[in-house]
């Protein structure tokens, strides 16, 4: 197959200035193009990449047998106007040293840290020696996705605080650190904000993550098809659908099935309710975070009857497990179609007079304009995706601009804004659950007939397979490569969280620290998607 | 500000009194708890909850207790930040390594007696995560459990009845 599309000329442009490039075809990644490169070049591939425009996807490894021993190869992933490809290079495990990206592309810098801890990479120019993913639970001198580190690994008895690593300080006259975490106030998952402040001003904001590290990539390694995609379904538990989604698909690439219509609708329409769920929740939880109160609670209140109505027609709240290998788990009962519809209407009714009310009040417009600005050129910089990106200028929908069915046969509104500000970050919400509820309505009036499972082959061993997913975060990039009797020897979730983690150190600074608990809701990171 | 008392006023209270999708009254439950929590902690019990490692789904429901429907603080149960406010520890798992050491620091800093509960299939077994390199499993390998409750996640309503049965069956 000839590549076609915006990086079609990207290999070409690389061996134009001496790079060699090797097109490879690999149908499990498809339509993303796969190309390799030598470890030599890696630098070079980087800021060509960057002045062509691309964004940084992701970057993850894996060791190999190759000719000369035991290797390591890197896979990084680019975009461009809705085109992907995957670049890969090799370095043998006895000296894996590696340019870094990060000095081309911000976004790269706690990706490539992660391939350190868990790989031993050297990525030899990277600004930053810290360790990211790993605290003390293994040493510095292991690494726990090569293949000599068993999986149960050799714990202490107790695993000590991380408390040696070396935050970032600010020294001067009224300059005063704030430390908050792992254990935080509220009933929400665990990391660490260092801040930097002088009076209520934020100065600097260092985030510490990797307490949820569970260790999520090796014990993948030897599942069955079953079994991933329940573990992909706990990668973060809000976007279990998407996760699921995206790691189903790339296991049915690499398998080359072809899943029947009436499945991927379905998916579409979980993927979809997830979405509305995680905004309702989040609108309600921003307007707590400025102690507005009434705003909480009405938007709970319709969260609460969103993810009854999910258990009544898919059997679970947050309709998790009820994406597998193959299809989905169970057909929707007919009765839900009329329901799941007004459902949807009454939700947009509802949301639009508690928004009347919300709009007409100066102090919830006080506290959430103009606060946690995140720039476009930032967000540019970060390779922000999801609500956050398209916030701060990024117009970019994988379900838009590198569609997967059914998106391919449905339209639908991708709202932009550019203030990047709470408010912003807010009203794309409310816009994307408009949106949402239109595409339910489409997806339950042309929900195609027949079956909602193929049954699943074994691939052969070494297939390898990509999944994109518009996740109600953002994109989400799910890898696996399999291994002997339908196995799985590779598992790489990104959740978009690693785009926008970053994104909010950026966007608090010279905020006051009490607007903190509402930039960072604004935002919403998962730690577990990004501690993995 | 009329028109949010308006509102309030038209939605009434959505807060249960009846049975909803086939479960026991949530009243029920409550009532219950509420009964056992007036005799034994003097009509407030006070929770901290702790992610330990979860995946974000229990906290998601732990949550919603909060919510209109359930609205938990009205059987005397409410979320404290601090473990020297707690009277009991609610603990999503599984125990993550790296959370070994503030898991344990935060039930040391809480007030004799003390309750833990384990939440959810991690919390009480360690779920699809198991042990591993990087996670203790269940909560009971780093710190003593009084009660665990299954579910993934468990339902606002497993919820409350867990918190019932631990408390209930505390001598």
């Amino acid at each position: 197959m000839t590549p076609h599309g915006p990086l079609a000329e990207f290999p070409r442009r690389l061996a134009d200035i001496g790079v060699r490039v090797e097109a490879r075809e690999s149908p499990g990644l498809a339509p993303t193009q796969l190309i390799v490169v030598k470890a030599t070049d890696w630098s070079r591939l980087g800021i060509e990449a960057r002045s062509w425009g691309c964004r940084w996807v992701a970057s993850w490894g894996e060791e190999v047998d190759a000719e000369g021993g035991a290797t390591i190869r890197i896979n990084t992933c680019f975009e461009h106007a809705g085109a992907y490809l995957v670049a890969r290079t090799a370095v043998p495990r006895a000296a894996p040293v590696l340019a870094s990206h990060t000095t081309s592309y911000p976004a790269a810098d706690r990706p490539e840290r992660h391939i350190r801890d868990m790989l031993g990479v050297v990525f030899s120019d990277h600004p930053d020696a810290r360790r990211w993913t790993r605290h003390q639970a293994w040493s510095q001198s292991e690494y726990p996705l090569r293949r000599d580190f068993p999986a149960a690994g050799s714990p202490q008895a107790r695993t000590p605080a991380d408390h040696q690593y070396n935050f970032l300080l600010a020294q001067g006259s009224g300059v005063y650190e704030i430390p908050v975490g792992p254990v935080h106030a509220g009933i929400i998952e665990p990391g660490h904000f260092r801040f930097q402040a002088v009076g209520e001003t934020v100065l600097k904001l260092e985030e510490r993550l990797g307490y949820t590290h569970k260790g999520i990539e090796k014990i993948a390694e030897g599942r069955d098809v079953d079994g991933l995609a329940r573990l992909a379904a706990r990668v973060s538990g809000d976007s279990t659908v998407a996760h699921a989604w995206a790691a189903c698909m790339a296991m049915e690439k690499a398998a080359g099935l072809d899943l029947p219509p009436r499945a991927v609708w379905l998916r579409a329409l979980m993927c979809e309710r997830e979405r509305v769920a995680n905004h309702v929740g989040d609108i309600g939880a921003i307007l707590n975070d400025i102690a507005f109160a009434f705003g909480f609670y009405q938007f709970a209140r319709l969260r609460e009857v969103w993810q009854r109505a999910s258990r009544e027609a898919f059997g679970h709240r947050f309709m998790m497990d009820c994406i597998v290998p193959g299809g989905v788990a169970a057909d929707l009962d007919p009765r839900f179609i009329a329901t799941m519809r007004d459902e949807a209407r009454l939700l947009g009714q509802q949301i639009g007079k508690l928004m009347a009310i919300i709009n007409d009040l100066p102090s919830v417009a006080d506290r959430v304009r103009g606060t946690g600005v995140l720039k476009p050129e930032y967000a540019k910089a970060l390779g922000c995706v999801g609500y956050v990106g398209r916030a701060s200028g990024m117009d970019f929908d994988v379900r838009r601009d590198a569609p997967y069915p059914p998106y391919d046969k449905l339209t639908f509104k991708v709202p932009v804004h550019h203030y990047g500000d709470v408010n912003a970050r807010a009203r794309m919400r409310l816009e994307e659950i408009t949106a949402s509820l239109g595409l339910i309505e489409a997806l339950l009036s042309g929900l195609p007939p027949g079956p909602v499972r193929a049954a699943w082959t074994h691939p052969a061993a070494g297939a390898e397979g990509l999944g994109l997913v518009e996740g109600w975060r953002g994109e989400i990039l799910s890898f696996v490569r399999f291994g002997a009797d339908g196995r799985i020897a590779r598992f790489f979730p990104r959740d978009p969280s690693w785009t926008t983690w970053p994104a909010l150190e950026l966007l608090i600074h010279d905020n006051i620290v009490p607007d903190f608990p509402v930039c960072n809701k604004s935002v919403n990171g998962s730690y577990s998607g990004q501690d993995l | 500000m009329l028109r949010i008392l308006g509102k309030i006023q038209r939605l009434g209270i959505v807060t249960e009194t009846r049975p909803e999708l086939g479960e026991p009254a949530l009243t029920e439950i409550g009532e219950q708890l509420k009964a056992h929590i007036g005799e034994r902690f003097g009509g407030s019990l006070a929770i901290r909850e702790v992610d330990a490692g979860s995946c974000n789904g229990c906290e998601l429901e732990v949550q919603a207790l909060n919510n209109p429907f359930y609205s938990i603080e009205r059987f005397g149960v409410h979320f404290v930040a601090s473990p020297r406010h707690a009277d009991m520890l609610l603990v999503s798992g599984p125990v993550s390594r790296h959370m070994e050491t503030a898991l344990l620091r935060t039930y040391d800093a809480m007030p004799e007696p003390r309750l833990v509960i384990a939440v959810g299939e991690c919390g009480a077994c360690g779920g699809e995560f198991g042990i591993s390199y990087a996670s203790c499993g269940a909560v009971s390998n780093v710190i003593p459990v009084d009660g665990v409750i299954h579910g993934c996640p468990p339902t606002p309503l497993d919820l409350l009845r867990g918190i019932l049965e631990a408390i209930a069956k505390r001598p």
